[in-house]
């Protein structure tokens, strides 16, 4: 059988018998992304909505920032903090190196450009309105703040989205700070990279596959909620 | 708050609340100016917060333990170096082909269950893996390419260095092989048939310890002109294979790689056992002199247990396919 096709039952067997390195590699795959997507979502939002609301004139630079940023690659990012990070670096004496919570610093500074640009250009679009309008009408500023989010819901939700695609799927920063560590910090995309240079393209395609899966899960559950969302008088 | 909202949405689609909207343009103005700084405080606040989250990510338990001894290796950062109790784990660097091989498999789980201290493994190229080691970010390496790594030892970074085992580089090739390698015992013969004939030969070029023996071979055999048949890949040696196969070129392995890749492979041996082509295996430890957290005691103990009878029986027992991988001790005079 050609290795796509094995990949392809591989994958499928791996699923259904919940084949433990499959799990701890998926389950930490979806910690280290989350958690990083999550955090990118605090910070990124407030900050994409506060600069969204700004005139564009003003916040140019900054703009132009966020969009080279939203390109920055993974391995360049990886290498940045594995410096930082490194014991010889600024924040050596922390000891993250070789963690998860490096994995999720490092995909975090790759998700924040996209949440918050992605944000600003959202809000830039009819923000100004609706800030004005509820402001007008005598919302205070948490409130007033609330309602251009929300009002702009579904364009942020794909900003999170796109900023989780990103991270779950990139392999350069993980590999870097990460290390690999089977059992540790081992995700789906350093192992496809292991499997493969091992020769063992069923795994690598069935733990590809796996990845697509659970981006597809994600997508759909994203996508009925916005669906949701616009059916119903919220 | 809902009621509100679901009026300031309705407002939106009607051209009175636009109206107002300029009727209040100047009270407006005044309302953004202070909104802004309550939006720059939220980004710094989500920092704070993220920073706490982080922090505690950092001393949780490792969330994926392998083994149960593992659920308590989530030590905390700042643990004091000199403390006696016995570390969880270590981190030891080295090199893609040992880790391709499969003998630290059998080798690390046998040295978990003497000594219930777990190797966590960080397989990079050779000048990587000794990078890693200089600013200490590992606790132990084992590498094979053994000048540069006296060298360091005597330059402070590592420390308790040990020829822990060999095995040999081999060249592969094309069955057919069109360079005529087959039957010469010189490494550096086969190197100036390939160059002066123009044969396809790939390279790591990765700064692995089998990239940095390939270059010495080239240097002894005179050749320095590299034209279009010379391709430097940067990659792995398994996906270095690959490639070779594919395009049915030539290349330098190390054994093991290429055994445990065999049948997925259209490549042969075309020469092997030139001394030249021996490749010494060193363990050594990141001086602690250096970088006083490593784990210095944890990993004598490790560099015993591969000093050992015992360890070195291991890897003189790990075979793939009935073939010995790697032999103990030290297979090369100084």
């Amino acid at each position: 059988m050609p290795p796509l096709l094995e990949g392809i039952s591989e994958a499928f067997y791996l699923i259904l018998t919940f084949d433990p390195y499959l799990m701890r590699i998926v389950f930490l795959s979806l910690q280290v992304s989350g958690t990083a997507v999550l955090l990118s979502t605090l910070v990124g939002v407030p900050l994409g909505t506060f600069l969204g609301l700004k005139p564009a004139g003003r916040t140019r630079l900054i703009s132009k920032l966020l969009y080279t940023l939203m390109g920055l690659p993974p391995v360049v990012a990886g290498l940045v903090i594995y410096l930082l990070f490194s014991r010889m670096g600024p924040f050596g004496v922390l000891g993250l190196l070789w963690t998860p919570a490096i994995m999720i610093i490092a995909q975090f500074v790759l998700a924040l450009p996209i949440i918050a640009g992605l944000t600003m250009i959202a809000i830039r679009s009819r923000g100004k309105t609706i800030q004005e309008t509820a402001l007008t009408l005598g919302a205070g500023k948490l409130l007033t703040a609330w309602t251009v989010v929300r009002e702009s819901r579904f364009a942020i939700f794909g900003a999170i989205v796109t900023g989780l695609g990103r991270v779950i799927a990139e392999v350069g920063a993980v590999m870097m700070v990460g290390g690999n560590i089977a059992g540790r910090t081992r995700v789906m995309t350093t192992a496809i990279v292991l499997e493969t240079g091992k020769g063992n393209f069923e795994l690598a395609v069935g733990l590809g596959l796996v990845l697509l899966l659970i981006a597809f899960i994600i997508n759909s559950l994203l996508y009925r909620f916005q669906e949701g969302g616009k059916n119903s008088a919220w | 708050m809902s009621p509100l909202c679901t009026a300031v949405h309705n407002e939106l689609n009607k051209e009175r609340g636009l109206r107002k909207m300029r009727f209040f343009k100047q009270g407006v103005k005044k309302e953004h100016g202070k909104g802004a700084t309550l939006y720059f405080l939220f980004p710094v606040i989500c920092l704070m917060l993220a920073f706490l989250i982080l922090s505690g990510c950092a001393q949780a338990p490792a969330p994926i333990a392998p083994h149960p001894q593992e659920e308590a290796s989530a030590e905390p950062v700042e643990k004091p170096v000199e403390e006696a109790v016995a570390d969880k784990y270590i981190i030891m660097a080295t090199t893609t082909s040992t880790y391709d091989s499969g003998l630290l498999d059998v080798l690390l789980p046998a040295f978990m269950e003497k000594y219930g201290i777990e190797v966590q493994v960080i397989f990079k190229g050779t000048g990587q893996a000794l990078e890693l080691g200089q600013r200490g970010d590992v606790d132990i390496l084992l590498v094979h390419d053994r000048a540069s790594e006296l060298r360091l030892v005597e330059e402070g970074y590592f420390s308790d260095r040990h020829d822990v085992m060999y095995n040999d580089f081999v060249m592969v090739g094309p069955a057919a092989d069109p360079a005529g390698v087959k039957g010469m015992a010189k490494v550096t013969d086969a190197f100036s048939a390939i160059a002066g004939g123009g044969y396809t030969f790939l390279s790591r070029g990765d700064d692995s310890g089998t990239y940095r023996r390939e270059l010495k071979i080239w240097e002894k055999a005179g050749v320095s002109d590299f034209r279009d048949w010379y391709l430097s890949v940067g990659q792995g040696m398994g996906d270095t294979l690959r490639m070779t196969s594919e395009m049915q070129g030539y290349t330098l392995t190390d054994r093991g790689t290429y055994l445990s890749l065999k049948d997925k492979l259209d490549l042969e041996i075309v020469l092997q056992g030139d001394p030249v082509l021996f490749n010494q295996y060193g363990v050594m430890a990141v001086n602690p002199q250096k970088h006083a957290h490593v784990k210095y005691a944890s990993t004598q103990k490790f560099i015993d247990f591969m000093m050992s009878p015992e360890g070195q029986d291991i890897i003189a027992s790990f075979r793939i396919g009935g073939e010995s991988l790697f032999f103990p001790g030290k297979g090369i005079k100084d």
